[in-house]
C-alpha cells in the first residue's frame, strides 16, 4: 500500500508541474504585452497611461525570461501569493479564499444529492434489468444526459421560484447568518448539478451491480432464503460501487464547470461566477489564479481517491 | 486512473441470463426501432433547414420588427419573437448552424489527433505512451468550460478559435479509447504475422490495427459532438461564445432569461431545439455504439 501511495505521489509531482506551467502560460496566448492588456490598451475604455504600463510591466517583472517569471511566480503561488487585482487592489488569494466556500458548499450538497438519487435508481434498474423499470430509468438517464446543466438550471428556476415560489431564484445567505436561508438559497443549484450527474453515476452502478448480481455467492445468498433487498443492499452493493466512486472522482471536473454555470444563474457567489465576472471585467491575475487553484483541486482530490479506491480493492495496487 | 467513456456504458455483459437478473438482449434493441427514427428523422429536417437556410422563406435573424416585441408563436412568426423583436425561430435556425458546424468539426479535429496520439501511444508504450497518457491528465485536470473559456479569454473569441478549444477539450477522451483499443489489437496474431514478414511498424498501424480500431472510434463521434454542442451552448450563455450578432442557441437562452416570469417561448423555445438535438445525437450515438460494441474491460 505505502508504495502504491508513493508511486502515486511522483506521478503528481509532473502533472502539478504542467498543470500550473500550462496555467501560467496561458497569459502569454494575450496578443501583445500582458502590462498592455492589464492596463487596458486595446479596449473600448482606453485612456491609457504608459507610465502604468511600465510599472505594471515592473511589478510583474517582465523583462526577465519567461522560465524565471514562471519559477518565481510558482514559488510565489505556493505560499498563497497569486498577485493582486489592478483594478480594485484586492488580493487574488483573499478573493478566492472568500469564494471558495460557497462552491465547496455548492458541490458537496450537489454531490450527496446525485449519489441520493443515483443509489436507488441504479438498484432499481439493475434488479429489473431488461424490464420496463429498467427501461424507464434508461430513458430517463438519456432525458438528463441530453440536457446541458444550464437548460436543467433554469427550467429548476423556472418551475420552483418562478411557478412555484417554493426557492428563492438568487440571493445567497451566509451558513452563519441563517442556516435554514442558507440551505434554500442552495437547493436549487444543488439540485441543478446533482440531475446532470446522477444518470452517469446512475448508469455505472447499474452496469456494475448487474455483474454482481451473477455471481454465486448472490445465488448462495438466495438459495439461503435471504429477501431481494437484503441481498441488493447487504451484499451486492457494496462490491458494486467501486467504479461509482472512481467516476465521482473524475465527474468533478464536470461538476466544477457545471458550477460555474449554475452559479452564474442562481448569483451565488462562488467561484464559478468570480471566475466569469473577471473574465468580463478582464481581471487577468484573478483569472489565472482561480484556473490554477480549480486544476491542482481536481488533480489532488483524483488522487485522494485513486488512494481511497487502492485501500479498497488491493487488485489495483498491482 | 481509468475513464469509463462515461456517456458510453453498453448495457450489461453478454453472459448466459440467470435466474436473478433476466437480460433480455440490447435494451435499445426489442420492440420498434422508434428510439432509432425518431431521431434520425429530427437531425434530417434540422440539417436540411439548416443548410438551406438562406433559400428556404426564413426572416432575416437579425432584423428586428418593433411593432411585434416578444410577440407569441404566430403564423408570421412561427415560434415568436424575442426581446428586440427578432423572429426566433430564424435565430435558432441560424444559432443550430454554429452549434452544428463547431459541433461537427471539433470531434472530428480531436478524434483526428486523439486517434493518432492514441494509437501510437498503444503501439509503442514505454516513455511515449508514459508521456502522452500524462498529457491527457493535464489537460483533464482543467474542467473543460473553465478550459475552453479561458482560453477564449486570452486568446480572442472567434469561431476559429472556438472550434480549436474545443477541439482541444475532446482530444483527451479519443486518445484513451484509441490507445485501449490498439493495447487489444496489438498482441494479436495477425500483428505478429504482418510483424514477422517484415512489416514496418507504419504500415502495422495502418492496415493492420487502424481498419479495426476506426469503427468503434468513429460510433463515439456522436457523443463527442452532443457534448462538444452543449459545451458550446454553455459557453455562449456566459457570453464568451462567438460574440453577437451571430445568433447562438446559448446566447438567445441567456436573452430571454430575464424575461421569462412573462416570456418564457423566448427562453425555452432555443432551449428546447437545443435538447432535442443533443438528445437525438445521443440515442443515434448510443445505438451505434452498440453495434460496435467496444469491451468495455479494455477501457
Amino acid at each position: 500500500m505505502s508504495s502504491y501511495i508513493r508511486r502515486k505521489l511522483l506521478h503528481l509531482i509532473p502533472i502539478t508541474f504542467a498543470v500550473t506551467a500550462l496555467s501560467f502560460f496561458f497569459i502569454d496566448l494575450l496578443p501583445g504585452d500582458v502590462a498592455d492588456a492589464i492596463a487596458g490598451v486595446g479596449t473600448d475604455n482606453s485612456m491609457v497611461d504608459e507610465k502604468a504600463v511600465q510599472a505594471i510591466r515592473e511589478d510583474l517583472g517582465l523583462d526577465r525570461p519567461i522560465i524565471v517569471r514562471y519559477f518565481s511566480w510558482l514559488a510565489n503561488a505556493f505560499q498563497g501569493e497569486l498577485g493582486r487585482s489592478y483594478q480594485t487592489g484586492q488580493l487574488v488569494a483573499d478573493a478566492i479564499g472568500l469564494r471558495l466556500p460557497v462552491t465547496l458548499q455548492l458541490l458537496v450538497m450537489a454531490q450527496v444529492l446525485a449519489v441520493l438519487f443515483a443509489i436507488p435508481a441504479g438498484i432499481l434498474a439493475a434488479y429489473r434489468a431488461g424490464k420496463v423499470t429498467d427501461k424507464c430509468v434508461t430513458t430517463l438517464t438519456f432525458a438528463f444526459l441530453a440536457a446541458p446543466s444550464f437548460i436543467i438550471a433554469i427550467v429548476l428556476a423556472f418551475l420552483f421560484a418562478v411557478l412555484l415560489n417554493w426557492f428563492p431564484a438568487t440571493g445567497y445567505v451566509p451558513f452563519s447568518d441563517d442556516p435554514i436561508d442558507n440551505l434554500r438559497s442552495f437547493t436549487l443549484p444543488a439540485l441543478a448539478l446533482a440531475l446532470i450527474e446522477w444518470p452517469i453515476l446512475s448508469r455505472v452502478l447499474r452496469n456494475d451491480l448487474i455483474e454482481t448480481l451473477q455471481e454465486d455467492y448472490i445465488s448462495l445468498a438466495k438459495a439461503k432464503g435471504l429477501s431481494n433487498a437484503y441481498i441488493l443492499l447487504r451484499h451486492a452493493l457494496r462490491p458494486s460501487s467501486f467504479t461509482l466512486i472512481t467516476i465521482v472522482g473524475i465527474q468533478l471536473g464536470n461538476l466544477i464547470s457545471g458550477a460555474v454555470i449554475v452559479e452564474n444563474i442562481f448569483a451565488l457567489p462562488g467561484l464559478g461566477s468570480l471566475l466569469v465576472n473577471s473574465i468580463h471585467s478582464r481581471e487577468i491575475l484573478m483569472v489565472q489564479g482561480i484556473i490554477v487553484v480549480m486544476a491542482v483541486a481536481y488533480v489532488t482530490i483524483n488522487l485522494a481517491v485513486d488512494i481511497f479506491y487502492g485501500a479498497l480493492d488491493p487488485r489495483i495496487r498491482q | 486512473m481509468t475513464l469509463v467513456p462515461v456517456k458510453a456504458t453498453s448495457p450489461g455483459p453478454a453472459r448466459p441470463p440467470e435466474p436473478f437478473v433476466s437480460m433480455k438482449g440490447k435494451v435499445s434493441g426489442n420492440g420498434s426501432n422508434l428510439m432509432l427514427w425518431l431521431p434520425l428523422f429530427w437531425m434530417g429536417i434540422l440539417l436540411f433547414t439548416v443548410i438551406f437556410a438562406d433559400v428556404l422563406p426564413i426572416r432575416n435573424p437579425t432584423e428586428s420588427d418593433f411593432t411585434a416585441l416578444k410577440a407569441r408563436p404566430s403564423v408570421e412568426f412561427l415560434l415568436g419573437t424575442d426581446v428586440l423583436g427578432r423572429d426566433i425561430f430564424a435565430r435558432i435556425i441560424h444559432g443550430a448552424r454554429v452549434s452544428l458546424l463547431v459541433g461537427f468539426l471539433a470531434p472530428v479535429f480531436g478524434m483526428l489527433i486523439g486517434l493518432s496520439l492514441g494509437i501510437m501511444a498503444g503501439y509503442y508504450r514505454g516513455r511515449f505512451e508514459s508521456f502522452i497518457v500524462g498529457m491527457m491528465d493535464v489537460i483533464l485536470a482543467f474542467p473543460n468550460i473553465v478550459l475552453a473559456m479561458c482560453i477564449l479569454f486570452f486568446a480572442g473569441a472567434s469561431m476559429v478559435n472556438l472550434i480549436i478549444v474545443l477541439s482541444i477539450t475532446s482530444i483527451p477522451a479519443n486518445t484513451r479509447i484509441a490507445r485501449a483499443s490498439t493495447l487489444v489489437y496489438a498482441e494479436r496474431e495477425f500483428v505478429l504475422a504482418a510483424r514477422s514478414q517484415g512489416a514496418s511498424d507504419m504500415r502495422i498501424l495502418w492496415n493492420e490495427i487502424l481498419p479495426n480500431i476506426i469503427m468503434p472510434q468513429l460510433a463515439y463521434i456522436l457523443s463527442f459532438m452532443s457534448i462538444v454542442i452543449m459545451i458550446e451552448g454553455s459557453l455562449a450563455f456566459l457570453g464568451v461564445g462567438i460574440p453577437p450578432p451571430t445568433p447562438t442557441l446559448g446566447s438567445m437562452i441567456a436573452q430571454g432569461f430575464p424575461d421569462i416570469n412573462t416570456d418564457p417561448h423566448i427562453t425555452f423555445m432555443p432551449a428546447l431545439f437545443l435538447f432535442l438535438t443533443v438528445l437525438s445525437l445521443n440515442l443515434i450515438g448510443d445505438y451505434l455504439r452498440n453495434i460496435f460494441t467496444v469491451r468495455q474491460s479494455a477501457l
